[in-house]
């Protein structure tokens, strides 16, 4: 057996074990933080993350492009065509065939539909849009599409997740799963849910995409982070997803 | 390439023992918690180097001559009595760059009692003044919030001037721990 | 334009205190920060915010490199009659921002 289709298997069991998604100790950063930046991330007249999904919100009904539409010229209100989206990328785009995550889907209307440049991976533009899409699923659980298009690439990811690298020779595994909850120096090592995202770091003194966060952690690792377009990260994200299902999604999340 | 693991639980050093060691896990949270290979991982993942400078906010410190100085351009020769003012901000903050921080003051607010500016100081970043707000009786309370950075576990002081031109302060001690996995810089 | 959130009540009762919040997009880059090149990144703070009802000034803050970037700061104000609360910031590198909300005092 390859260690893919190992993976596939375990996912399949995984998943089913998931299916129990209330009490089964899966928690969201969000109870890993302290009361001070609970209540930063509730507020939304104190969460710099609004400032974000305000300038998304603006971008949302900008015409751009050769075609010169705005999203919601094909989209109308975002609060109903938009909710419940955030919780279920990556997925297959229709126009492609290829799995996309939120960021991939929002360039793909971009270059396709408007008729523009893509947005720069890590841009204010896109991170922008991303986060007032993503709160349009605040509360929603996450639901991974059941699409089987998409079972190699988690399989991928769950494979990533669980190997050893970098020159702390680390998986993704040995902190998220064996060691969550517990200190790394001051943090806590949360389980690694990406519930919140984009999210407001507090760290980076801005918003960023759960691909940064990925970068982070594997940077931690004393491993070469994969550049932004890697396969890898869209692997990851689909694992975590997966990991994740049925957790609610409360972004635009505010992290240490 | 040293590819040490983990080591198991029961034999991991105690983050304290970590601390004297070294500079940058030394800023982390007392007292017993649950570590993983602390000292390994604690120098190996924190002290990239290169992260460490980018996630300093501040890379040169205040004295705390500077804070008493900038204490005393505020009141002059005034005495400075603790006591009216309550400072809130959390004993312990995951990450030093935005900790949120509320100054209110006991006061009527009225034309002839009221408070007239609100200073905010701390310790140990670069300059000690953090911000400085001015009030008046058509605030009804005296009451100002905002988010601080802090360069490391150090002292706050807050101090409000009233309008009988007296000084009341308060300080609080904020222990400021390092965001882990952090990026270097790319 | 700068992107700003400002949260204040649209009606409030004479006399009654209200609490209003700021938040603004800003850098609030320090002054003492190398960048990757070693050199230090230049100081680009907003070093005013005030606030004016009607006209007169009911708060004023200033700034300086230790306040997290995209500021936030809150404060009171005693519901004096129906108009307009503006806000104005202003900082390094000609950095001047300005919103305003209108507030009904019944
Ligand atoms: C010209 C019309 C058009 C414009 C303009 C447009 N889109 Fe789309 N968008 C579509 C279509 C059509 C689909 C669905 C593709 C399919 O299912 O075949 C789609 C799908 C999406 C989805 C995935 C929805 C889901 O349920 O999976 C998102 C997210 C999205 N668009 C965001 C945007 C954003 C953000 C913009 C503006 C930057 C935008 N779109 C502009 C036509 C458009
Ligand atoms: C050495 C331990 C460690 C390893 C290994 C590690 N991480 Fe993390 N990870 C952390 C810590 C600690 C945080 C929280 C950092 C903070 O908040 O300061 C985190 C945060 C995260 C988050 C954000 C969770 C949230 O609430 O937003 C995700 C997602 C994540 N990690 C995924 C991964 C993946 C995927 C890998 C493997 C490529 C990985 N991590 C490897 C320690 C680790």
């Amino acid at each position: 057996m390859t260690g893919l289709r190992l993976a596939a298997v375990l996912i399949a069991v995984f998943t089913a074990s998931f299916a129990l998604a209330q009490g089964d100790g899966r928690r969201s950063g969000y109870q890993d933080m302290s009361p001070a930046l609970q209540k930063m991330q509730d507020d939304d007249t104190a969460n710099p993350a609004m400032l974000f999904v305000q300038a998304g919100a603006s971008a949302w009904t900008e015409k751009a492009g050769a075609a010169g539409k705005s999203c919601a010229d094909c989209h109308g209100d975002a609060s109903s065509s938009m909710k419940g989206v955030a919780a279920r990328y990556p997925a297959v785009a229709p126009e492609t065939g290829q799995p996309v995550d939120l960021e991939g889907r929002i360039n793909l209307c971009r270059t396709t539909r408007q008729l523009a440049d893509p947005l720069a991976a890590e841009s204010d533009g896109l991170l922008a849009l991303g986060a007032y899409i993503a709160l349009q699923s605040r509360g929603q659980p996450i639901a991974p599409p059941g699409d089987p298009r998409l079972s190699s690439l988690r399989a991928e990811g769950a494979d990533l997740y669980k190997r050893r690298q970098g020159q702390l020779n680390l998986s993704c595994a040995n902190c998220h799963d064996d060691n969550a909850g517990r200190k790394l120096a001051g943090a806590s090592i949360p389980q690694g849910h990406p519930t919140g995202y984009p999210i407001y770091r507090l760290e980076w003194q801005a918003l960023g995409s759960l691909k940064r966060r990925l970068r982070n952690c594997v940077v931690g690792l004393r491993a070469e982070p994969w550049p932004y377009e890697a396969r890898e990260y869209l692997a990851l994200e689909s694992w975590l997803m997966v990991r994740a299902r049925g957790l609610a999604i409360d972004a635009p999340a505010v992290r240490p | 390439m040293n590819t040490r693991r983990p080591e198991p639980r029961g034999a991991t050093p105690r983050l304290s023992e970590a601390k004297s060691r070294d500079p940058f896990c030394g800023r982390q949270k007392r007292g017993p918690s649950a570590t993983l290979g602390a000292t390994a991982l604690c120098r190996r993942v924190f002290l990239a180097s290169a992260a460490a400078v980018t996630i300093m906010p501040f890379a040169v410190h205040a004295t705390p001559e500077a804070l008493a100085a900038a204490i005393k351009e505020v009141t002059g020769d005034a005495p400075l009595r603790e006591g009216k003012v309550t400072l809130d901000v959390p004993p312990l903050v995951e990450n030093g760059n935005a900790v949120p921080l509320t100054v209110s003051v006991e006061s009527p607010m009225t034309a002839g009692d009221h408070v007239k500016a609100i200073h905010v100081f701390n310790e140990k970043n670069p300059q000690p003044h953090v911000f400085n707000a001015w009030l008046s009786p058509a605030n009804g309370r005296a009451v100002v919030a905002t988010r601080i950075k802090l360069a490391d576990t150090q002292k706050v002081v807050a101090v409000a001037e009233t309008s009988k031109g007296e000084f009341w302060t308060v300080h609080a001690d904020v222990i400021v721990t390092i965001a882990a996995c952090i990026e270097g810089v790319t | 334009m700068a992107n700003v959130l400002v949260n204040a009540p649209k009606t409030a009762k004479k006399g009654q205190v209200v609490e209003i919040k700021a938040l603004i997009m800003h850098v609030m880059e320090t002054g003492f920060r190398p960048g990757t090149n070693g050199r230090i990144i230049p100081r680009n703070i907003i070093e005013d915010f005030s606030a004016t009802w009607n006209g007169r000034e009911i708060f004023r803050m200033k700034m300086s490199p230790a306040i997290a970037a995209n500021p936030f700061v809150s404060f009171s104000a005693v519901a004096s009659e129906s108009g307009i609360i503006a806000f104005r910031w202003s900082g390094d590198e000609g950095f001047v921002a300005a919103h305003q909300v209108d507030i009904t005092v019944t």
